[in-house]
């Protein structure tokens, strides 16, 4: 029988303001096998630390029961508590009267009678707990960076730069992603290339770091400190250790009709191409889909005028496996299709035209070489408008759109039509609005200069309808701060799109087993202490892929992501989660059901010998879990149809003990 | 075809092939039939059956006998042939140890049928174009196939043997129409009370005789949960009758996935429940959710409930969860 103390948690008024404390403490105290119950302030505190240990001293105690917040809290505390006075820390169970109980009830009767339940489940599992002994496992010390775009780039750089090994993985032939594609950047209006290219160029020369260019994730198994990750390179088609990256195969490629995704589609590239001048790495890629040679077997001019000889027609996807310590999630975003918007035009005419299309419109590096013209005459537009929260913001019952504020785009709108009035002062700029946000660090004050220096006209309102009419778009909207409807003959509209994780980023969650909200955002281990981990240890999150974020709060979170992921790294080893399955290999059956539904590979399978009935010995085919690789999900416990298979710390036993202290 | 049969397995033992035949004998009736092990030819001329009244599935018996010394001979029904690459999935039986012939089958007898019409002293039975002769001490009574067969094998989802080492007799083809989910749309279209209220009344009838399982070719463990007295649930009086239900529920998510509408449940249980309607709820979830899958139809194939795939259903997506 154990000798179990319970402490109730006052948690200041947070429980004790709808829980009656006092009387769950004296409830509980009845409860079998408890020999001691009481109930505190706050438990966590130093003395209520000194509380329990003198009550474990005092009362020879072998079980401890906490009712108080979530595990997640404060359980490491109380077992480390508990273990100080030499109770293994395994004996300690948290009934969490807080976030189920205090938080979420208002009548004090029902609340302290829920709390009381949760105790009663908690003591009666302490009754079958058995102390547990964590072990230690390896750390790799390499971590995995997904994505190269500034997130990515920058956490790479902060990983390499204490010392450890990083590995990028990016999709596209080149790292640097949306900011690339970016003209300048606010409120300070610097190139954007001027300021990413050297921190491209810096991680290209970092010894600690590897790109894996045009390469995507495969498969990642394993757990925090031993990821086994798949890498699926891309065939290029061209040597990449030979190429220079001249680009004479990229200018006589006859090959001249290929949508350029760089610069949004507004202009084509050939089927071999270096996406921008600054690509790192700087190796040239064949499109496959495009390419005369790959499509009929005839052309083959890029290998002919190639001097190094680094073009492969047959080249093939090669897989590599990698091992890691951590991975970095920085799979960014994009905008959201604008054509579901079909009332503002998008599909009808090319004069109306997305955010980002407009930074490469004014880009030098562009299609129209940075003179803003209209992307159907070629001719400067004279009245622009701007059309605000395209998608963002909507209705929950709104399926083309997004519910939440993609952040960037008041204050990129703000430096498009300041930039657009600095230029072409001849130019009348319109932006309509539901509200402007500005809050950030001189964001106010760059959007209040492109008010009342530049004269751009904020007009509180949405707009209705955008029509093509004899070569102007015809935009009919309301300005809601003076009640009217208006009409605006515009040359150029230009839509500020919602921004919406990358489509990988589901899938990726799937593979990594990290937790992503409806928006398809990863979520983060707790919304404000633990913002750059994601629930599933050695999961860390960076940039645009966690929630929207502008540039410079990319880089802060780049950064503390990389802070959390030296973290791990800096470890020897880790310690284990001693709570993993272990199989009775009287009652497996061999069925592989458990092992089919691991995803950490922690299963196996071997022929053992048996006594069977009359001294015959019996040979069957049993399972056993490698308890460094298990981290305790607990899924082949459901799946074992004969229940060989449980859990340390959560047995079959203990939480059918849970349910029937809760039915009694 | 029994004569085929018997001759095969006599040449498949003499040659040394294997060392014994799994197949049907017939106890003290000519419908009352038993799986069975034979040894010998001579033991093949006395007992060796097949018939329409040779309804017994003989895959679960290879979970024993597959890992006995030497090869076994077995004869196996198109619908048997599922339960065998369903437990060949499971690692449960030895292909190494085994040798298949699959055996044609147009859908087997329901001697209760016969009974109920009022035929009685039955010798035999022979089936032709759609029409059964039954033999009896009274003489030659001739039935409709579609009034005396097992219901089962009205809907009989495949004459297809998907697993053999060789073939007697023509091979049939799977029937996709086969309307085996009726019923359960008939059910699933009840009121949550009136349904409650069906399955009460036929689980009511439950002796616990455990016949249902004990048949059952997804219930081959090792030590099923309701005979483990660690696992909380066995040796334990019911506290009320719904308890006692409760055992036919938890049978159906215990193979669900796995269950291949062998239809052995309903078959053996003495009290007529038809538990075949459970597991069939569970097949037509698992395919409306998961696209369409047989267990046991592709011993390679991925279960639906035991692997995990980027394309599955979320919890709450679209509904019945």
């Amino acid at each position: 029988m154990q000798r179990i103390g319970v402490f109730v948690c006052h948690c200041g008024t947070n429980i004790a303001g709808t829980v009656d404390v006092v009387a769950v403490a004296k409830a509980l105290g009845q409860e079998p096998g408890v020999v001691f119950s009481t109930e505190y302030q706050y438990m966590c505190s130093e003395s209520g630390q000194q509380l329990m240990r003198a009550a474990i001293r005092e009362h020879k105690l072998t079980g401890v029961v906490v009712c108080s917040c979530s595990p997640r809290m404060h359980e490491a505390t109380f077992r480390k508590a508990a273990a100080l006075e030499g109770v293994n820390p395994y004996m300690v169970e948290i009934a969490n009267i807080r976030e189920h109980v205090s938080w979420i009830h208002k009548d004090m009767a029902e609340a302290t009678e829920k709390a009381v339940i949760l105790g009663r489940a908690a003591i009666a599992k302490v009754h079958l707990n058995a102390p547990l002994q964590a072990g230690e496992s390896p750390v790799t010390k390499r971590a995995l960076v997904i994505g190269g775009g500034i997130a990515g780039i920058q956490t790479a750089l902060d990983i390499a730069e204490a010392g450890f090994e990083v590995d990028i993985v990016e999709k596209s032939p080149t790292i640097g992603g949306k900011m690339a594609q970016l003209d300048k950047t606010f409120p300070t209006l610097d190139c954007a290339a001027c300021i990413l290219t050297p921190k491209m160029v810096d991680a290209a020369q970092n010894e600690k770091i590897n790109i894996f260019a045009y390469s995507e994730l495969e498969s990642v198994k394993g757990y925090i400190g031993n990821f086994k990750a798949q890498i699926r390179r891309k065939a290029r088609f061209v040597d990449e250790t030979k190429c220079t990256g001249c680009g004479i195969c990229t200018e006589k490629c006859p090959q001249k009709k290929v949508p350029n995704e760089f610069n949004m589609g507004l202009d084509n590239r050939r089927a071999i191409y270096i996406p921008f001048a600054q690509a790192v790495p700087k190796v040239a890629t064949i499109d496959a889909n495009y390419c005369t040679m790959m499509k009929t077997g005839k052309c083959g001019i890029c290998s002919k005028v190639c001097g190094t000889g680094a073009i492969d027609y047959t080249q093939k996807d090669t897989v590599i496996e990698r091992e890691y310590g951590a991975i970095v999630v920085a799979t960014g975003f994009n905008p959201i299709d604008a054509k579901v918007y079909n009332e503002y035009g998008y599909m009808d005419s090319p004069d109306v035209v997305t955010s980002l299309e407009l930074e490469r419109l004014m880009n030098a590096a562009g299609p129209t070489n940075g003179t803003l013209l209209r992307p159907s005459d070629k001719t400067h537009p004279h009245t622009i408008v701007f059309v605000q929260c395209v998608g963002s913001r909507c209705d929950e019952t709104d399926e083309r759109g997004k519910p939440y504020c993609s952040k960037i785009c008041c204050m990129y709108t703000a430096k498009h039509a300041m930039l657009i009035r600095e230029k072409y002062p001849d130019t009348d700029v319109y932006v309509f609005y539901i509200d402007v946000r500005t809050p950030g660090k001189n964001f106010d004050e760059f959007y209040r200069r492109a008010v009342e220096q530049y004269g751009v006209h904020y007009i509180k309102g949405q707009v209705g309808k955008v029509v093509e009419q004899n070569g102007k778009l015809h935009v009919q909207a309301s300005d809601l701060l003076a009640n009217e409807q208006l009409h605006i003959d515009a040359d150029l509209v230009v839509l500020a799109t919602a921004i919406e994780p990358d489509k990988t980023a589901r899938s990726l969650g799937t593979m990594l087993t990290a937790s992503m909200d409806t928006n398809d955002f990863f979520t983060e281990a707790h919304p404000k202490l633990r913002p750059v981990e994601s629930p599933t240890a050695g999961i860390f999150l960076s940039g645009v892929c966690q929630g929207p974020k502008d540039i410079p709060e990319t880089v802060s979170q780049a950064s503390a992501c990389a802070a959390k992921v030296i973290g791990v790294l800096a470890k020897d080893k880790l310690t284990c989660n001693p709570c993993v399955a272990h199989s009775d290999e009287l009652l497996c059956n061999g069925c592989s059901s458990c092992e089919k539904v691991c995803p950490y590979g922690a299963i196996s399978y071997s022929d053992k010998e048996f006594r069977g009935p009359n001294r015959t010995t019996l040979i069957r085919r049993v399972a056993s879990v490698n308890p460094a690789v298990c981290q305790g999900c607990g899924a082949c416990t459901v799946a074992c149809p004969s229940g060989a298979m449980d859990l340390k710390g959560f047995s079959n036993k203990q939480i059918m003990a849970e349910v029937d202290a809760i039915c009694k | 075809m029994q004569a085929m049969m018997e001759k095969r397995a006599k040449e498949l033992l003499a040659d040394g092939t294997v060392n014994r035949v799994l197949g049907w004998s017939a106890g003290e009736f000519p419908y009352d039939i038993t799986p069975a092990v034979f040894e010998t030819a001579k033991e093949l001329e006395d007992a060796f059956v097949y018939n329409d009244f040779c309804a017994a599935n003989l895959s679960k018996y290879l979970v024993k006998e597959s890992r006995k010394e030497g090869k076994i001979l077995v004869f196996l029904k198109p619908c048997d042939t599922y339960s065998f690459n369903q437990l060949l999935a499971e690692h449960r039986i030895l292909r190494e140890n085994i040798y298949v012939i699959g055996v044609p089958c147009y859908g087997k007898a329901d001697v209760e049928k016969l009974k109920a019409m009022g035929i009685e002293g039955i010798t035999g039975i022979v089936m032709q174009n759609g029409t059964y002769t039954v033999e009896t001490v009274y003489g030659d009574q001739t039935v409709k196939a579609a009034d005396a067969m097992a219901e089962r094998c009205l809907s009989c989802k495949s004459k297809k043997h998907v697993v053999y080492d060789e073939l007697l007799g023509d091979e049939g083809e799977v029937d996709a129409d086969c309307n085996r989910f009726d019923m359960v749309e008939k059910l699933e279209a009840m009121t949550p009370d009136e349904r409650f209220a069906f399955w009460r009344g036929e689980l009511s009838r439950c002796i616990r005789c455990n016949a249902c399982r004990n048949v059952c070719p997804a219930c081959t463990c090792e030590q099923c949960v309701f005979d483990n007295p660690n696992s909380g649930v066995s040796q334990k009086a019911a506290v009320t009758s719904f308890e006692e239900n409760l055992f036919h529920i938890i049978r159906a998510f215990h193979v669900a996935g796995r269950c291949t509408d062998c239809g052995e449940c309903s078959r053996v249980c003495p009290q007529h429940i038809p538990l075949h309607l459970l597991n069939r709820k569970f097949i037509k979830d698992i395919n409306e959710f998961y696209g369409d899958y047989q267990a046991g139809a592709d011993p390679e194939a991925k279960p639906p409930l035991g692997t995990y795939d980027k394309a599955d259903r979320e919890a709450g997506e679209g509904g019945r969860h």
